[in-house]
């Protein structure tokens, strides 16, 4: 309670110290803040569910497992097996898709740039669906590669192509076009949406089950080997994203102006959109489509702390994390035993906000 | 030292400049005129490195450069650009915190430099507003105060130290007008090159050492304003009119003569 106090006055100080412009101390304490949270909410995480567990519970197999105690049973499988992996992978593909999409806004320079809105993420999961339906190619069989080691690969292909494509198309000479970035988007999540149509025509019935999470999102498959698939990925794609902050900070003053402020622009847009194909194309490969995380999160939070990508690109990953948990705590929960898909929540919840934010700040936000 | 070398810049079969050399030395604010679509602001992108040149070359200290990376250059020379979008809600101290972006400057001098930044643009008090609630005049400012930041940090020596300005008053009102011009001659003064692309021949008269005139991609003048600016060369860059009369020992006012409808001749090569 006394911390919860100290930390809403240390909030209300730096608002009023925020009037001189300077917004890091409340960045700083903003991400202090979502850490706290993010505990919280993966504790819930690993309580809610079909199998009653409490939260002491979950605290002492947690505990056992560390110092190789005996633990119980049911407990264990459920804490260990199936809710941390789920828990953990939440948190991975949240992140990601929060900060691949700051990431990729402040690449386009437009705060509109999604990488589900702009076909992205159907990208990454055409790239997915077609290595389920047609198989691996035989040479990269040769080389060992599994169905399951190939799906982030073909998923990061995927992204990196059309975000790569997005880029070519939207640019012309240094200038990115917000109408032609959008509109481009949606013919080719149109294109892949209709060539993925086609392979789930001529999928089989075990194919067609396994499809129909892509198209919707969920992160009911999640295990051990599944968040250890996709760590090679994610891992680069934050050490990336926190390398560029500064870039991409001086790309949101325009291409022209960060060369002059001593950027090499060049290499931050090189590594923007490789950034975003890992993020997007390894959440993807998990979990499917999942929309809204990557707009709505970064859109609160320059409201809050500023478009600062120093301090917004760590507190999207934290936000991004504590929405998706949440999201599937909510999908897992509101129509037990069967699941909602996690892509149907954070339509729900994120669609209607985002248009709130949109009337509410019409004039913060000039596409 | 910025140096252009015969440099033509051209797109297709438009010839945007041509064949141009010219050195840009410290200590100097040259002052760049010119109609619509003369090479002025090609010519400075050239100069800022923002551009490469058909064919010529563009020196910096001697060296290529296309071959100086983008750090290396911002320590020397800052630049203004003509437009300014952001589509971000920054505060006015964040913007111009940016021109520190990269260096390593900490956290206290980091904040002075903002509030002296601000200040020489009168725009004290802005810190905490958004940029985009300001008008065009204060976005130029608080971009100008970036731009001044980034001078301010750098750590090389005055007289090798650059600032470039491509139409730095197109929106402010008059009293800015002069202020910014006045800010952009005591870097001069303090031993910085200063070059400007201006549209008001009075206020490039009245402030600039020295002014190039171009029309068609080319140098047709480059003197002091007393010798550039005469009625002749005038009338037939801009194809109007004008008068122009001492103003004291030093300097000259160019008025407009009565308005006669002429006729355009795009091609003219004066």
């Amino acid at each position: 309670m006394i911390i919860w106090r100290d930390l809403n006055q240390a909030m209300v100080m730096s608002m009023l110290r925020a009037s001189d412009g300077d917004r890091s101390s409340r960045a700083l304490i903003v991400i202090g803040f979502l850490l706290v949270l993010l505990v919280v909410t993966s504790v819930l995480s690993l309580t809610a569910g079909a199998v009653g567990i409490t939260t002491s519970e979950v605290f002492r197999t947690l505990a056992l497992e560390l110092v190789g105690g005996e633990t119980d049973q049911t407990s264990s499988l459920v804490v260990l097996g199936i809710r941390a992996p789920r828990t953990v992978l939440g948190i991975l593909v949240g992140a990601s898709l929060a900060v691949g999409g700051a990431v990729m806004q402040s690449l386009f320079r437009n705060p509109l740039a999604d990488p589900g809105l702009v076909g992205v993420s159907s990208g990454a999961a055409l790239a997915a669906v077609t290595v389920i339906v047609l198989g691996i190619p035989a040479p990269l069989i040769a080389l060992g590669a599994t169905e399951f080691s190939a799906l982030p690969f073909a998923a990061f292909a995927g992204a990196l192509i059309t975000t790569f494509s997005l880029y070519i198309i939207a640019t012309r000479s240094g200038r990115t076009s917000t109408a032609t970035m959008l509109l481009a988007g949606i013919a080719i999540a149109a294109l892949s949406g209709a060539a993925t149509g086609v392979l789930v025509f001529i999928a089989d019935d075990q194919q067609l089950r396994d499809l129909t999470f892509w198209s919707l999102g969920s992160l009911a498959g999640a295990t051990w080997p599944r968040v250890s698939a996709i760590l090679p990925f994610i891992i680069p794609g934050f050490i990336t994203a926190g390398l560029m902050a500064h870039g991409l900070n001086g790309l949101l003053l325009g291409e022209a102006q960060a060369f002059q402020t001593g950027i090499n622009v060049q290499r931050v847009k090189l590594l923007a959109i490789v950034m975003v194909a890992l993020a997007v194309g390894a959440s993807v490969a998990v979990s499917g489509v999942i929309g809204f995380v990557g707009i709505v999160v970064p859109h609160i939070l320059r409201l809050v702390i500023g478009p600062d990508n120093r301090y917004l690109l760590p507190a999207c990953a934290l936000t991004g994390a504590n929405l998706l948990l949440a999201a599937d705590i909510v999908s897992r929960t509101i129509v037990a035993p069967a699941e909602l898909p996690i892509g149907i929540v954070t339509a729900i919840l994120g669609g209607p906000f985002f248009l709130y934010l949109l009337l509410r700040q019409k004039g913060l936000v000039d596409v | 030292m910025f140096e252009l070398r015969d440099v033509t810049v051209q797109f297709g079969q438009t010839v945007i400049v041509e064949q141009t050399t010219r050195r840009f030395r410290g200590n100097r604010f040259t002052a760049i005129v010119g109609p619509n679509g003369a090479g002025k602001s090609t010519l400075m992108k050239l100069l800022t490195g923002e551009l490469s040149p058909s064919s010529g070359r563009v020196l910096f200290n001697g060296l290529d450069i296309a071959k100086q990376p983008a750090r290396s250059l911002a320590g020397y020379r800052a630049v203004l650009a003509q437009s300014n979008h952001l589509s971000f809600p920054f505060s006015v101290h964040e913007v111009t915190g940016l021109g520190l972006q990269g260096t390593s400057v900490d956290r206290k001098t980091r904040s002075r430099l903002i509030r002296n930044a601000l200040e020489s643009v009168e725009l004290s008090g802005y810190e905490g507003r958004l940029y985009q609630q300001l008008s065009g005049g204060e976005q130029q400012r608080v971009q100008l105060a970036r731009v001044l930041c980034q001078l301010e940090a750098s750590s090389a020596p005055d007289d090798e130290k650059f600032l470039f300005l491509d139409e730095p008053i197109s929106n402010m009102d008059v009293r800015h007008q002069i202020k910014t011009l006045q800010i952009a001659r005591q870097y001069a003064r303090e031993g910085l090159g200063v070059v400007a692309v201006l549209h008001d021949l009075n206020l490039a008269a009245r402030f600039a050492d020295e002014v190039i005139v171009m029309c068609l991609g080319k140098c047709v003048a480059d003197a002091a304003p007393k010798q550039a600016f005469t009625e002749d060369m005038l009338e037939r860059v801009f194809e109007v009119g004008f008068e122009v009369s001492a103003d004291g020992e030093d300097h000259i006012r160019v008025s407009l003569c009565d308005i006669v409808d002429t006729p355009h001749t795009p091609s003219v090569r004066p």
